[in-house]
């Protein structure tokens, strides 16, 4: 899929690699010597000769050492039997692609059975796992230190501990300071002493770990016959103490995932309700086809995907200019074609555009077929991000979120500082004395229309993102949208900013007890009643422009 | 000038009532009279797809009194229409009784399959046919009633009420895909059986039906024409071409448009409840959005404000619709959606605007 574009990536890190290792050798040939001994005692000898090479090669403290042992774990070291030499190898079908062992210099493909692989008894194996962990424990990497904790939290004898607590002495980074004393904490609450034992409790009601929560579950919890597994009342005690202090705080991570989900869906309704806000408030016109325009801006981020598939976070970014073109042409199409000549019948506008919207529809179903295509997530968009074992949040959602304010702000800009803007905003005032001053009402209406389904595509852009692309995407928004501009007001841009995340936030708060469709419905109904006690939304226009 | 435009309308009214009523006595008659072989036999698949045309004329006939006359562009009353059906199917499903896959007497095969004990309150009753009757006209109205004083007591007009009232038939129809509302989830009401003991399949009843359908639309037709030319219709136009006008004259504006809404509603949830028998199935799309924007194209398509313009947009919409989505499947959106720009951009007074034009050039 991507072997062409990388081909060229791929051949440069190749020269890039040989040049250093070629230096490598130059210089450092007197000190691979102990390397060399330890590697040939690993390849020829028996297992006990095997194990002590092993830890001769820790001893060495080589930087090829981790490397090497990683790839005997893995099984990926292999000697090649002709010339005798120990290189590392990925098995690519038949054959393995192999770098030398100690140069890492690239030495091509090769067949299977030019290949003998290193074996290792179970024994073996399971001692080396430790001494990679340990390794990895001293590694000047932050992240592979974090991991190699993680990875080791699971049995931890007597050794490690003791490496634990070397390490714990010269640690800087917080993570991992903070992992390791988990885990010690976490030994120590095994241990024989009371006081230490509270000490541990105390200190870890702070942590935020599943381990945490689990171990002062297992102490204050009944046993089949009624008596509690921890004789010590003290301790249960306090453990029962540090668990109401840690669920307290998952409380308040479950209310922060929760507003965060309310937030990305605000962002989403905001999004898609924003441009419909614009020609709503400034034209009193209801596009109906505005979800569709949505739609076309997320079948145009599909079309550049497939149009360039290597590259896929430039062409998301390349989208979103395609996309507010497209669809704001579209729209300016709608508004000169149809719109204008309906406009002071606003029953008659929602009506044709009903059809134009249903036209769209048949139009991408007949070109992309009535399937619902998948647009591809750029990496630094998927993912999410691990604040401890309890919260995360998803890049895509957090991204979306940070773009609707970006579009936002950028919108206010527009109407604020530009001539169009000026102009949009007197229409919108009084469009007969704007008129008259001079301003060409016609021209600034479809440039309005042009800019708010410019905006649906940009909208549409975030939601191919988190959802699929098919014919029916704008339908689902069209009624939604509405109400978010309809609760915040009609002709204030910040009532749907403020509309569209409130009706997000109280969405994803009801979910949990009401189940995702009778919220949904909840908040419909909401709205229904609101519009009847303030049938101008949240935040109404006032003076004149208000009468019209 | 004047006079020839309503001298015109009535021979319309009086052409399109004569035909309904030729329709509803001669298929009903010809098909109990002569035998399944007989050149005068329609099949059963005509007399149900006529049949099914009727209720969808009375359904576009109650909407235009709303729309027509009072100005309220509803683009909910799908979902009258729908309750009127369910209304009616839960009638149908009390009556299968033993018949179902499971046997069981009392509950529904759904409930059954979704492993519920007993029948939830609100199915109470609904064996008793004048009670399920009740039902037709009194679920859609009480909605409509509630929906409708909310709306008009707070002023909720123009766009904003078609919105709303989009919503609410949105709402219902995500209410009713859920299995725990015991209306039979994403399926519906189905597999029904009897009607009043007699067999639902069977020629006559089939017959019968249509013949009701008929006159059930011939009679809402007339009762319409006589409200639009009372004094209370006189006052449901003046709402609808200068609302505050109304009002400053002492109307209580907000009664008449309830009243009118509450009556239209009840008028579709009988052509609902006309309709689910016919064609043996009532589910929850029949809440979507796009069915109720189709009625409104009926309406606009034969000529809103005249009442006989519905029937005929009705007619006519849904028969290209069933020719149409035979001939040309994927062409039946491109030409709903072309209908309704063309209506609204060059039509404003539909199928009956321009048969009026029509006479007059040639009367000229």
């Amino acid at each position: 899929m991507n072997i062409p574009a990388n081909k060229p990536l791929s051949y440069g890190l190749a020269v890039l690699m040989l040049l250093f290792s070629m230096l490598a050798h130059s210089e450092t040939d007197a000190t691979q010597q102990p390397l060399q001994d330890a590697l040939a005692a690993i390849k020829q000898g028996s297992m006990s000769e095997r194990e002590q090479a092993i830890n001769h090669l820790v001893e060495l403290k080589h930087p090829r050492s981790l490397v090497i042992l990683q790839a005997l774990l893995a099984g990926k070291l292999l000697v090649v039997k002709d010339q005798d030499k120990l290189v590392i190898g990925d098995a690519i079908d038949q054959d393995y692609n192999i770098v030398d062992a100690v140069s890492n210099e690239k030495l091509g493909i090769i067949s299977a059975e030019q290949v003998g692989k290193i074996n290792l008894t179970n024994k073996l194996r399971s001692n080396l796992r430790k001494i990679i962990g340990e390794l990895e424990l001293n590694a000047d990497d932050d992240a592979v230190r974090l991991a190699a904790v993680k990875a080791m939290d699971k049995e931890v004898d007597a050794r490690l501990l003791d490496l634990f607590k070397q390490r714990l002495a010269v640690e800087q980074n917080a993570d991992v300071k903070e992992a390791i004393e988990n885990i010690l904490l976490l030994q120590q609450m095994d241990s024989a002493d009371k006081n230490e034992r509270m000490a541990a409790i105390t200190q870890l009601q702070s942590h935020d770990s599943l381990d945490v929560v689990n171990k002062l579950k297992a102490i204050t919890e009944k046993d089949a016959d009624g008596n509690y597994a921890e004789a010590d009342s003290d301790i249960r005690n306090i453990a029962d103490a540090a668990l109401t202090e840690i669920n307290g705080r998952l409380r308040l991570y479950s209310s922060i995932e929760t507003v965060f989900f309310g937030l990305s869906l605000g962002a989403v309704l905001v999004l898609s309700a924003i441009g419909l806000a614009i020609t709503f408030g400034v034209m009193g016109v209801i596009n109906m086809a505005h979800g569709e325009l949505m739609m076309i801006g997320a079948y145009t981020t599909y079309v550049i995907q497939q149009l360039m598939p290597n590259y896929l976070g430039l062409s998301i970014i390349l989208s979103i200019p395609a996309a507010f073109l497209i669809s704001a042409l579209v729209g300016i199409a709608i508004e000169r074609g149809i719109i204008r000549f309906l406009y002071g019948r606003p029953l008659e506008t929602l009506l044709a555009t009903f059809g134009v919207s249903l036209f769209l529809q048949q139009t991408v179903r007949s070109i992309f077929s009535p399937l619902n295509r998948s647009v591809a997530t750029p990496e630094w968009m998927s993912g999410s991000w691990q604040i401890n074992d309890f919260l995360s949040l998803t890049w895509n959602r957090f991204y979306i979120l940070i773009f609707c304010l970006i579009v936002f702000v950028l919108l206010m800009q527009i109407l604020k500082h530009t001539k169009l803007g000026l102009e949009v905003r007197a229409v919108a005032q009084n469009r007969r004395m704007a008129k008259a001053m001079g301003i060409p009402t016609a021209q600034v209406d479809a440039m309005t229309f042009g800019l708010g389904s410019g905006i649906a595509g940009v909208a549409g852009v975030a939601l191919s993102q988190i959802t699929n692309v098919g014919p029916n995407l704008g339908q689902s928004y069209i009624v939604d949208s509405f109400m978010v501009v309809v609760f915040g007001g009609v002709g204030n841009l910040l009532g749907t900013l403020v509309a569209g995340f409130s009706l997000g936030i109280a969405n994803k708060f009801l979910e949990p007890f009401a189940g995702a469709v009778l919220a949904k419905i909840l908040v419909l109904v909401f709205i229904i009643l609101f519009i009847q006690k303030r049938p101008r939304g949240l935040f109404p226009q006032k003076g004149r422009a208000a009468d019209s | 000038m004047k006079l020839l435009t309503l001298a015109s309308q009535d021979k319309t009214r009086a052409t399109v009532l004569s035909v309904l009523a030729a329709i509803t006595i001669i298929i009903p008659l010809c098909n109990v009279l002569t035998p399944a072989d007989s050149a005068l036999h329609f099949s059963a698949y005509t007399v149900s797809v006529i049949g099914k045309y009727l209720t969808f004329a009375l359904l576009g006939l109650s909407l235009d009194l709303v729309w027509g006359y009072c100005g309220i562009l509803a683009l909910g009353h799908g979902a009258f229409f729908a309750l009127g059906g369910y209304a009616m199917g839960m009638y149908l499903m009390r009556q299968i009784g033993t018949r179902g896959v499971y046997g069981d007497p009392l509950l529904p095969d759904f409930m059954v399959f979704l492993n519920w004990k007993e029948l939830p309150w609100f199915w109470y009753g609904f064996d008793n046919f004048a009670f399920a009757m009740l039902m037709v006209l009194l679920v859609p109205g009480t909605l409509a009633f509630v929906f409708g004083w909310l709306a008009f007591r707070s002023r909720v007009t123009g766009v904003y009420l078609s919105i709303i009232t989009q919503a609410l038939t949105y709402a219902l129809l995500l209410a009713f895909f859920r299995n725990e509302m015991g209306f039979g989830g994403n399926n519906g009401l189905t597999d029904f059986k009897d009607i009043l003991g007699f067999n639902i399949q069977s020629e006559g009843v089939r017959s019968m039906l249509f013949f009701l359908s008929g006159v059930a639309l011939i009679g809402a037709f007339l009762l319409c024409s006589w409200i639009t030319s009372t004094k209370l219709g006189r006052v449901v136009t003046a709402i609808r071409d200068q609302e505050s006008r109304v009002r400053f004259l002492g109307y209580r504006v907000e009664m008449f448009k309830l009243w009118v809404f509450t009556f239209a509603a009840m008028l579709a949830g009988v052509a609902g409840a006309l309709y689910v028998p016919q064609v043996g199935i009532i589910n929850p799309s029949e809440f979507s959005p796009l069915n109720s924007l189709e009625i409104v194209i009926w309406v606009a398509m034969g000529g809103r404000g005249t009442l006989y313009g519905a029937i005929i947009g009705a007619v006519v919409v849904n028969y290209s619709k069933t020719v149409l989505t035979g001939l040309l499947p994927d062409a039946w959106l491109y030409i709903l959606g072309g209908l309704f720009i063309v209506v609204t951009l060059l039509l404003p007074d539909g199928i009956v605007g321009l048969l009026q034009r029509k006479l007059k050039e040639q009367a000229a």
